[in-house]
Formats: structure tokens, sequence, C-alpha cells
């Protein structure tokens, strides 16, 4: 118990970092970029606008940078995250609220489809190692170092473009209405196939080589010996005994990778114009929108939280020795 | 038991491999076929990075007439749709790219190194800190991070991005130097160096850090990459100064003028191509660094496709056991096999009994579905 606790305390630290962390960045960078975004917004940005500018980087003379935090703090608690430019006079809070669903859903199933296709394909290249199966490594590997944007430009190019068998950009048909609807659902999967696809082939690659590693380790301990010694069927020994416990780095790699994926798929985002946070951030950098960029960051941040969260206690569950140690 | 020491004859071609490994020892880490390859593309795109700006045929700026030509003799890897050379701004922005990896590298690493050892030396209250920091930075998305960080910076240049990605990235590096250094400290010799008055600076240079040189090695290189890849995307969001000529900024100008559309692909394959190809040199030195450290990677693997040429299936229990015999190099040259389905046949152990003295084959590796005729 007290080790949960203790994860959970650090996540909170960790959250309160991020937020804090959000919140001096624009402060300790130099120049005056709420007057230059003054400039380019003439006569756009109404009287609020630019005072919430004018807070959110703590150029508000009347107030010490503490008092500005505590606001900041106390406007967050109430899910108030400012208001978009671009999207004016929407707050920041309604966009991504919008934009999440789509990025949980796309991001999220890709990446746990990647990480169970990947982690079985190791499984198995670690126990046939020798055989042809090794000349699947250097290809894995040369995928592994591939930018995930370049992989969607080749995929819209070859899938979109000169085969249009799928759409580049969007997330559902312009003709329907966002709603649950076989017509929508149905345009929303065929959206999501392509950019789902490039998400899944480029972060497979990196849990294949991890966990073929651990299977060539794994499976020259003696308990594994003694398994198949005992004439255990194969299928029994490769997942009971070697498999079971070579999961469990990539288990926590994977709880600790989850801030790497998620950065890279915002990208897959842009390149496909999927409607998510990727997306979303990737339109408030081109209009410097800095409530939206910041927003979305936040976003992010603790969405990657609790997910590694969720993948810690799974791991504790699936490992009794972290609980004790604790 | 001598007379089973070597049933399927693996000693028969060992001894011979025994000897090209003693010879090149010296040479460690390019005896590595991996590891050779990917030094070797490295040193391609090195050369590319110092040469590059001089060697190329065409400025890359200069806006012609040849608007979105493919590739040919003149343009090698054809045109923009400004007419500019794409082979040419492929060819300067190979600097920027390698530029910031290996100074974001360098610097990252060093960070991780100072933390990372710090923090595994102190232990206590000190480490709990440090140990807090990186993990904070370990969990926090990097690229957003950087992506609002680069955003908010006016026309970040290569120097600035590469400090930034440092900023953001050496935690991974010093969370692994932690637990090497935590289990270095406890070992004799560092108690030793200890117990003879050695100062602590003078423990940490020589006697704990040589023995990290291969992770701090292999951590650069993990940060070259996750620098490379960073740059190049932060590039191509458009994030960064789109003035220095790069990878990432072929790309962007490739995606801004609808270069997918207009269906040149020679003006977005190649740099893509570029990037993996220099990723995958760097991913290639760091297995051959893994396999350096780790011998069983290596030698299982190597040991399971000798088996294999003898009709065996490799499948469980080849741990390469390392028996001294007056052996002086680490390396344990044999598979240890298991006998699964004849348990009573002998599991030999016959250090001694094979034709190369200091490698000991034991037993063999049968199961009799396994062993395919």
């Amino acid at each position: 118990m007290t080790y949960f606790l203790r994860r959970l305390g650090f996540y909170l630290f960790t959250a309160w970092a991020a937020i804090t962390l959000n919140f001096f960045i624009p402060r300790m960078l130099p120049g005056d970029p709420v007057q230059s975004l003054i400039n380019k917004f003439q006569g756009r940005l109404n009287t609020d606008a630019v005072e919430s500018l004018y807070v959110l980087f703590g150029l508000d003379e009347n107030r010490t940078v503490w008092q500005d935090y505590v606001a900041y703090l106390n406007n967050l608690f109430h899910g108030d995250l400012g208001i978009s430019f671009t999207y004016f006079p929407t707050p920041v809070s309604q966009i991504l609220g919008q934009s999440l669903p789509w990025t949980i859903a796309l991001v999220g199933l890709s990446t746990v489809i990647g990480f169970v296709l990947g982690t079985l394909a190791g499984v198995g290249l670690g126990w046939r190692r020798g055989t042809w199966a090794d000349n699947l490594l250097p290809i894995a590997n040369f995928f592994s170092a591939i930018p995930y944007f370049w992989l969607g430009i080749i995929a819209i190019a070859v899938f979109a473009v000169a085969w249009p068998m799928f759409p580049a950009a969007g997330g559902y048909d312009p003709g329907t209405l966002p709603g649950w609807n076989m017509e929508f659902i149905g345009g929303a999967i065929y959206h999501g196939i392509l950019p789902a696809l490039t998400i899944i082939i480029s972060s497979i690659s990196g849990w294949i080589l991890g966990m073929r590693n651990m299977m060539v380790t794994v499976s020259s301990e003696d308990y594994v010996t003694v398994a198949q010694a005992k004439g255990l069927p194969e299928r029994k020994v490769m997942f009971g005994y070697a498999a079971r416990n070579a999961v469990l780095p990539s288990i926590s790699g994977f709880a600790l990778s989850l801030g790497f994926i998620v950065g890279g798929t915002l990208v897959a985002e842009m390149v496909f114009s999927y409607p998510g946070i990727g997306y979303m951030l990737f339109q408030a950098i081109g209009s410097k929108d800095y409530p939206l960029m910041q927003g979305a960051f936040l976003v992010v941040t603790i969405s990657v939280l609790v997910a590694s969260m969720l993948a810690d206690f799974v791991y504790a569950f699936l490992d009794p020795r972290t609980r004790v140690e604790g | 038991m001598s007379v089973q020491a070597d049933p399927i004859g693996l000693s028969e071609v060992e001894p011979e491999k025994k000897q090209r490994s003693r010879g090149t020892r010296s040479l460690g880490i390019l005896r590595n076929r991996k590891a050779l390859i990917g030094l070797i593309m490295l040193a391609f795109f090195l050369v590319l990075a110092v040469i590059g700006p001089w060697i190329a045929p065409h400025d890359p700026n200069a806006v012609t007439q040849d608007s979105l030509q493919p590739p040919s003799a003149d343009h090698w890897l054809g045109t923009t749709n400004t007419g500019q050379d794409i082979f040419s701004q492929l060819l300067v922005g190979t600097r920027g790219v390698m530029l910031v990896g290996l100074l974001a590298g360098v610097l990252a690493t060093m960070i991780s190194v100072i933390v990372g050892v710090t923090a595994g030396f102190l232990g206590g209250i000190g480490d709990e800190l440090l140990s807090l920091l990186s993990n904070v930075f370990l969990i926090i998305p990097a690229l957003p991070l950087i992506i609002i960080v680069a955003a908010l910076v006016p026309s970040a240049g290569g120097v600035t991005i590469a400090l930034i990605i440092a900023l953001t990235g050496w935690a991974w590096g010093s969370r692994v130097l932690r637990a090497q250094t935590l289990s270095l400290r406890k070992r004799d010799f560092v108690e030793a160096a200890r117990a003879n008055g050695e100062p602590m600076w003078r423990i940490i240079f020589f006697e704990i850090m040589p023995n990290l040189t291969a992770i701090i090695a292999s951590g650069f290189i993990g940060t070259a990459i996750f620098a490379i890849l960073s740059e190049v995307t932060l590039a191509f969001i458009g994030v960064t100064s789109i003035s220095e000529w790069n990878w990432g900024t072929i790309l962007f100008w490739a995606q801004s003028s609808q270069a997918l559309v207009l269906g040149a692909w020679w003006w977005f394959v190649p740099a893509g191509l570029c990037i993996a190809a220099v990723g995958t040199s760097l991913t290639l030195i760091n297995f051959g660094i893994d396999e350096f450290v780790n011998p069983r990677l290596r030698n299982t693997a190597a040991s399971a496709s000798l088996l294999r040429k003898k009709g065996i299936r490799a499948r469980i229990g080849f741990t390469p056991v390392y028996r001294g015999g007056g052996s002086q190099h680490p390396e344990p040259s044999r598979a240890r096999g298991t006998d699964v389905e004849s348990g009573d046949q002998a599991r030999t152990d016959a250090a001694g009994s094979g034709p190369s003295s200091d490698t000991a084959h034991s037993g063999r590796t049968t199961n009799t579905e396994e062993v395919t005729a």
C-alpha cells in the first residue's frame, strides 16, 4: 500500500512540476512577446484578451510573480486555461476538450496495439534466435530510426495520392456531423486507419527489439531450463515461464516511454491534420496562439502522467517484488 | 565423460574463430560487424557534414526557372517548386543535423553523468532529490516541452535547439548511470580505494568512471539519435528558424508547398532516408556497445546460429559459460546445452576436453523435436 501511495505522491509532484514549468517558461524567455502579439492581432484582440495575455506572461505591473502564480493555479483548478486567440473567444479548455477524445482514441489505441504486437513478435524472435527470424532485426532497426512524421508523409504519398485508398487528412467525413451514428463512426474509423497504421509500424520495432533481447537473456535462466526439462509443452515454457518474466522491463519501459510516444504521435496528427491535440498544438504554433499552446502541453502532460501511473500499477501488480521494496 | 564432450562437433569450428578474435582484440568494438557497419555509415555522414557546403553543386537558396524537375544529370535529386536544387540542400543541411546531434548529445551526456554519478555515489537525501529530478524530467513528455520552448524563443537556431534538447533529454542516461554507480559503489575495489584513504574525486574519476564508459557511450548515442529526430521534427513543424538548412527544413518546405499532392517524391524521400540512415547507423553502434558489454546477447545469437548449421534449433538454455582455465579475455565462447529429452545422458562438464583448452563445451542441446534433420 505504501508503494502505491509513494507512486501517487510522485505523480502529483510531477504534475505540479509540469504546471509550474508551464507557468515559468514564458517568463524566463527574452523579449516582449505580448507587444508583438498585440501588434500582430491588431484590432482582433479585445481588452479581455490583452489582459489575459499580460497575466499569462506576468507583465501585469500591479502584481508580483507570486500573485500571478497563485492566480494561475487557481484558474487551473477551475479548468480555466485562458482564451484562445485563433478561435477567439472560445476558451482553450473547450477546444482541447473537443480534441482530446480524438487523440486518446487514435494514439491510445495504436500505442497499445503497437506494444502488444511488438512484444508478441519479440517473444517469437527471441525464442527463434539464430534462424531466419534474425533477419527481421535490421528491418525493425531501420524503422525505429525513421521519424514518425516522415513515415506519415510517405503513407500519404502512396496511399492517399498515388493510390487514393484512404483520405489524406481529417478525422471524419466532412459531410457528416459528429455524433453516435453509424455513418459518422464508420467515417471516423476509415480516416483513422492510415495514421494508426503509421504509428503502429514506427512504434512496433522498438518493442520488438527490447522484448527480443530480454527473451534471449531470460531463456537461459535456470527456471526456463527446468520447465523445459519437466517436459512442459513448448508453448507453455515460452509464454508461462520465459515471456512472463521477460515482459516486465518492457512494461516499465512502456510507462517511461509514453512521453516519447505521445510526443512523437502528436506530430503524426500534424501530418494527417487529424483533429486531436497535436493538430491543435500545430495550429497554435502557426498562429502564435500561446494560451492554446500551453494548454495543449498541459493536457498532453497530464494524460501521459495518468497513463504512466496506470502502467506503473499494472507493473506492480505483475511483479510483487516492486511492492515489497516500496 | 570426455567421450560425450563434443557430440556435435562444435569445437571443430571454434579454435580457428578464436585465433582470429584474439588477434583483433585490441580493436575491441570494431570486431563487431554491426558496430563496424554503423561506424562506417556515421563516418560517411560526418564527412558530408564537413565538406557538404563545399561540394554542393548549386546554391541551395538559388531560385531558378527549373521548377519541380525530377532527378536529372544537372539536378541529381530534382528541384523544388521554386527551382532550388534539392541535392545541394541535402548536402548543406547535413552539417546542421550532425552538429545539433553532436552538441546536444555531448551536453546531455555531461548533465546525465554529473547528476547520475553524483546521485548514485552520494546516496541518502541527495540521491533522493536528484533521482526525483531526473524522474520528473523522464516522465514529462519531452517533445511537446521542446516545441513550447522553441516556439517561444524567437527564431531559434541550431545552438539554441541543441541547448533546449540537452536540457530536456538527459534524464534517461542519468537514471541508468545512477543504477550502475550504485552497484559499483559497493564493489570491493571501490571499498579498497576508500579504505586506502583515496580522495572522493579520485575514487569517482579513476575507480568508478572507467567502469561506466560503455554506458556513457551508449547514453551519448541514444541522446544523439533523440536530438537529431527532435531537431528534424521541430524544423518540419516550422518552430525553428527556417532559413537554416537541415533535413527537417527541406521536409517543411516540401510539406508546405504541396509536394505530396504534386507527386514530387524526390523532394521528400531523400531527406527522410538520410535521417533514417543516420539513425540506423547510431542504433547499430549502440547494439555493438550493448553486445560488447553484455556478452550474452552476442554469444547466444552466435552459438544459436552455429547450432542451427548443425541442424539443431536453439530455443532455451544457451547461457555462454565463462570458464577461467587460464583464459585472459572474458569471451564466453561456448554454449551450455540443456539436455532435456534424455536426462539420463551425460550432461557433460568437460573443462579441458575440447581441443582449445579454455573453452569447454558441455552437453548437447537436444530435444527430439528440436533436432531437425
